[in-house]
Formats: structure tokens, C-alpha cells, sequence
């Protein structure tokens, strides 16, 4: 039942191939320009690319001699504005997807569906009457009326406030949970990918970076380029010998052998602060020493960049729960000792 | 006053209209999704009409019509008269004449509806002619509306052409506006200020009724 998807495009250039899990929400994630909407209008059919193929769990809709229309493809599709028809109701709207059921069957199930997007009280509404939210849930609640085997949503997110977006993430996920569709999500949000997604196809210039689970992902990225796409802050450049990572003065463990990586990167919740008045435990080896270059308390939170010892310049990203930061007194030029575990190590080749 | 001159002139504009606005609807439509850069060359030569002085049309479409053309010898072959100087002579440069009246409001109207909304539709199943019944034409309603209204108002008031095309036959060619030019040139200034006036309320009528229509069908649809 997974989608598959093979696409090569000149304008704008598209070299993708990725096999989506079925039943599973998938966030495709890349900066803006990266391909990300012409992919997915690709996958509905709204763009024929030069050389495609796609095919949901065995059923080809794109391949060199075949282009199945938009209107035959099962799919419910959220545009970044949600392309709602403006002259209807929220409920004609839902109707309108509905057409292919006899007349009188149409109007009852228009409202169960606006009812589980939890809008049923907007039904008499035209989009003009509707809030952000409101409308993006109209346009959810139109994208599955017709039980797609494949739902695609365009930065559905978007255009509505910090609070609003926060509930429809959770409705979206119990909807998911109540039916499980597959479920191709566009966005540029990092965090809205992390917060939906169990799978993450990290897109840059119309190319696969990385592709796999969304923990292991934002966790473990396996070039450069995608530590650059999830914005790890802690990419850095080293040697790698005799099994260990010359960075510097500094010769780090590595939990497996790493040959050929020129690079790597620590997430900054993995810079583990190291207490100088508490023993060491074993669990803690690459200690380095290094100042404190500056301190930023973000919400809950700290930001807090070291300069390690002999390598001047360098700044190392450390994320601290605020309460840490007030029991280690870390201040700007205090001087601390930090551990970065083998295991939180990644290793990265050119 | 020539009752006969009003009637034809009504006639005339009611049957461009007719056979007009289903193929200027057909036209706006393709012409607001064509990507071809031959688009702009297409849209100058529909727009024609505006810019040209009425005789240059009326020339070409006489020239057309007339027994030493092939379309005038057809149509003579077919029906036994010529095709300039007659109704239906009119009713051909009348719906040419009135192209652009009726193409542009029509296609500005499709070109304002969201590509995200026509995509929608298909995405919600809907085939080519479901999205033009149920979205497409609804949104651009305001804009057919005005193309009906410009092509009527403006065939009513139409001189130059009407005058090369179909000449001054009472009963068959002379239209009111017609008819006003011939009553001035027989000092005849009573009959020309009657139908003057007439044409004036009649165009004032249409214009005024169909934009208290617009009005209340778009309040319905806000309300």
C-alpha cells in the first residue's frame, strides 16, 4: 500500500525518488524553492513532469506511457490556501467532493465530515465568513470526504496563529488515528514536522537528502548538507584517525569506526555540561574544557555557546532547562568542562 | 417616429447576443488559460474592433460579403440574395463588431478566478465540465453579465458598420441609430429627438436594471 514516487523535472528541477510507508504521515521538509509543492502537485497529477513515476500500493498513475488525470486519482489535497470555493458554503464545498454519491446520501455525509474537522457549526458559512483556522479545517474536511487513499496537504498550516495551529496538529493526528491514510504533508517548519510526521524526506534543490524514521532523522544526519537542512548548529570540521576524530588538539571517541569523515555534528542537547564538584561517571568521556562565550535564556530554556580550549573561534551549541543554568551559575568567560558521548557523535564524509 | 427601426435595432442586438455570448464564453474561457505566447497576438486581433474606425470594419466585412467574395457567393448560392444588405448581413458584422465587448469582461472574469480553486475542484473529482458548471461559472458570473450588457447596449447604439454593412433598407437594414442620421438629414429633427430619446432610455434601461441585478445577486451571495 506505499506510494512510490520517481520523479525528474528541468523546470523546477526535480531528481526524486522515495517510497512513502502507507497508513503513515510523511512530512516532506526542504526550504523554500527546494521542489517541495511541485512534488506533491506532481503526485496529484497537477503537474506532468518530464519523466514520472507514481504509483500507490501497486496502482500506476504516472509512467512513461500513462498520465492518470487529477479527477481519477484518490487523493484529498489541502492547498496552501485552501483553494476553497468561494461562493459556496462550507458545506457546498464539502458537497462538492461528494458528487460521484446519489443527491440525498451527499448532504448527510457532508456534515459528518465537517463534524469530524469539528466545524459542522461553520456548515452555513462561505469562506469569506471563516477564520484561518476555520477555513483550513473546511478544506481538510472537503480533502477526506472523499476517503482518499492518499491525502496531500501544502503547508496547511501555514496561514493561522501559533494557538490554532497547535490544535489542528492534534486533530489532525487523532483524524489520522481514527483513519489512518497516508498522508504526504509539505512544509518548511522543522518542528511541525517533528511534531506530525513519523517519517521526514528532508528536500533540497529538488533532491532527496535524507529520507528515513523522523527520530532518527533529526538525530542522526547523514551528510552535511541535511545537518545544514535540520539546522544543527554544531557541524564541525575534523580528521579522522586511527579510529578517533582529531578536532584540533582534542582526539574524540567514537562509538563505531567512522573512516573517510571529514566532519561531524553534535545536537546541542547532547553537549552535556559536566559538574566539577560531582564525580565523573563513566558514561562521560571526549571531556573538553572550554569558556563560555555567551548565554541566551529563550523561553524554558537556554542557549549557551563555548569556545572549546585551542580552537579559538570555534563555538559549540549547548541547550540547558533554565533551572541548570542557575544551579551551574553558567555566566559569559566562565570556564567549563563538557562531554560529548560517543554514541552522540555523528560522523560526517564530503 | 419609426416604431420598425426600434424593433429591428432590438431584434439585431438580441440575436447577436444570442448567438455571441455562448462562443465569446466558450473563447474567454480557453483564452484565460492559454499559456501560448501567440496569446497576446490573438487578444490584439479579438480586440481590433476597439481601436478601428467603424468604416475600416464595415469595409472589410462589405468586401467579404459582397457577389465577388467566396463567402458572398456561397451564402447568394444558398439563399438566393446577398449576404451584405440584408438581417443576417447584419447579424454577421454585429456579433464581429462585438467580439471584444463580449470577450474581455468574460475573460478578466475567468482570469480572476484562484488556479488553487480550479485545481480543487479537480482534486475533488470533479471532470472538466462539472468545474465549469459549478465553480467556474458562478465566479464569473459579474463578468457575463457585463458582456451581455456591453454587446446589447452597444449593438443598439452601433452606426458605422450597420451603415457599410447593411445600407438604409427600412424594415431590414435600418436600424434606429440608422434611422436618427437619416430623419437629421431630412430636417426632419422632431422624429430624430423622439427616437433619440427612446434609444437613450432603452440603452439607460438596460444598463441601469442589469447593474441593480449585479448588485442584488451580489448581496445575496455576501449575505
Amino acid at each position: 500500500m506505499s506510494l512510490n514516487i520517481e520523479v525528474r523535472h528541468a523546470a523546477p528541477p526535480l531528481d526524486f525518488a522515495v517510497e512513502l510507508p502507507s497508513g503513515e504521515i510523511t512530512a516532506l521538509v526542504g526550504p523554500s524553492g527546494s521542489g517541495k509543492t511541485s512534488l506533491l502537485r506532481a503526485v496529484a497529477g497537477l503537474l506532468k513532469p518530464a519523466q514520472a513515476r507514481i504509483a500507490l500500493a501497486g496502482v500506476v498513475w504516472d509512467d512513461a506511457s500513462r498520465h492518470l488525470p487529477t479527477q481519477r486519482r484518490p487523493i484529498g489535497f489541502v492547498p496552501q490556501h485552501y483553494g476553497l470555493f468561494p461562493h459556496l458554503t462550507a458545506l457546498g464545498n464539502v458537497e462538492t467532493a461528494l458528487l460521484d454519491q446519489p443527491a440525498t446520501a451527499r448532504r448527510e455525509r457532508a456534515r459528518h465530515f465537517l463534524e469530524a474537522a469539528h466545524v459542522a457549526d461553520c456548515a452555513e458559512r462561505r469562506p469569506r465568513q471563516l477564520s484561518g483556522g476555520q477555513k483550513q479545517r473546511v478544506a481538510l474536511a472537503r480533502a477526506i470526504a472523499r476517503e482518499p487513499g492518499l491525502l496531500l496537504l501544502d503547508e496547511p498550516f501555514s496561514a493561522v496563529d501559533r494557538a490554532t495551529r497547535k490544535s489542528l496538529y492534534v486533530e489532525l493526528r487523532q483524524l489520522h488515528a481514527k483513519r489512518p491514510t497516508t498522508i504526504l504533508l509539505v512544509t518548511h517548519d522543522l518542528d511541525e514536522a517533528a511534531q506530525l510526521a513519523s517519517h521526514l524526506v528532508l528536500l533540497d534543490a529538488g533532491r532527496v537528502v535524507q529520507a528515513g524514521p523522523t527520530t532518527t532523522v533529526l538525530t542522526c544526519p547523514t551528510s552535511i548538507a541535511a545537518t545544514r537542512l535540520l539546522d544543527i548548529p554544531n557541524l564541525f570540521a575534523a580528521t579522522c584517525m586511527g579510529g578517533q576524530l582529531h578536532w584540533g588538539p582534542h582526539a574524540l571517541r567514537l562509538a563505531a569506526p567512522a573512516a573517510g569523515a571529514s566532519h561531524f555534528a553534535v545536537l546541542p542537547q547532547n553537549v552535556l555540561l559536566v559538574r566539577p564538584d560531582r564525580p565523573l561517571g563513566s558514561h562521560l568521556e571526549n571531556l573538553l574544557d572550554g569558556r563560555v562565550c555567551d548565554v541566551m535564556q529563550m523561553g524554558t530554556e537556554a542557549l549557551v555557546w563555548i569556545e572549546p580550549a585551542g580552537l579559538p573561534g570555534t563555538r559549540v551549541q549547548m541547550r540547558l532547562p533554565l533551572r541548570a543554568l542557575e544551579r551551574y551559575r553558567v555566566d559569559a568567560d566562565t570556564v567549563v568542562r563538557f562531554s560529548l558521548r560517543p554514541s552522540d557523535i555523528v560522523p560526517l564524509a564530503s | 417616429m419609426d416604431g420598425s427601426a426600434i424593433i429591428l435595432s432590438l431584434q439585431l442586438a438580441l440575436v447577436t447576443l444570442l448567438v455571441l455570448l455562448p462562443l465569446a464564453l466558450v473563447g474567454a474561457r480557453a483564452l484565460a488559460r492559454w499559456p501560448s505566447r501567440a496569446r497576446p497576438w490573438v487578444e490584439g486581433l479579438l480586440a481590433l474592433p476597439l481601436v478601428l474606425p467603424p468604416t475600416v470594419i464595415g469595409y472589410y466585412l462589405l468586401v467579404a460579403m459582397g457577389g465577388q467574395s467566396p463567402l458572398g457567393q456561397w451564402f447568394a448560392a444558398l439563399t438566393g440574395h446577398t449576404l451584405a444588405f440584408s438581417f443576417t448581413g447584419l447579424v454577421v458584422a454585429s456579433v464581429i463588431f462585438n467580439i471584444p465587448f463580449a470577450v474581455q469582461p468574460m475573460q478578466r472574469a475567468f482570469e480572476a478566478i484562484e488556479p488553487e480553486v480550479i485545481e480543487a475542484a479537480k482534486c475533488c473529482g470533479l471532470s472538466g465540465w462539472q468545474s465549469f458548471a459549478r465553480i467556474e461559472l458562478p465566479l464569473a458570473w459579474p463578468g457575463i453579465l457585463s458582456a451581455a450588457v456591453m454587446t446589447f447596449a452597444h449593438t443598439l447604439g452601433e452606426f458605422g458598420v450597420v451603415l457599410m454593412v447593411g445600407g438604409n433598407i427600412p424594415g431590414e437594414t435600418q436600424t434606429i441609430a440608422i434611422a436618427i442620421y437619416d430623419r437629421v438629414q431630412s430636417f426632419d429633427h422632431g422624429a430624430a429627438g423622439a427616437m433619440s430619446l427612446a434609444l437613450l432610455l432603452i440603452s439607460l434601461a438596460t444598463i441601469a436594471i442589469s447593474y441593480g441585478l449585479a448588485d442584488r445577486l451580489l448581496k445575496a451571495r455576501r449575505a
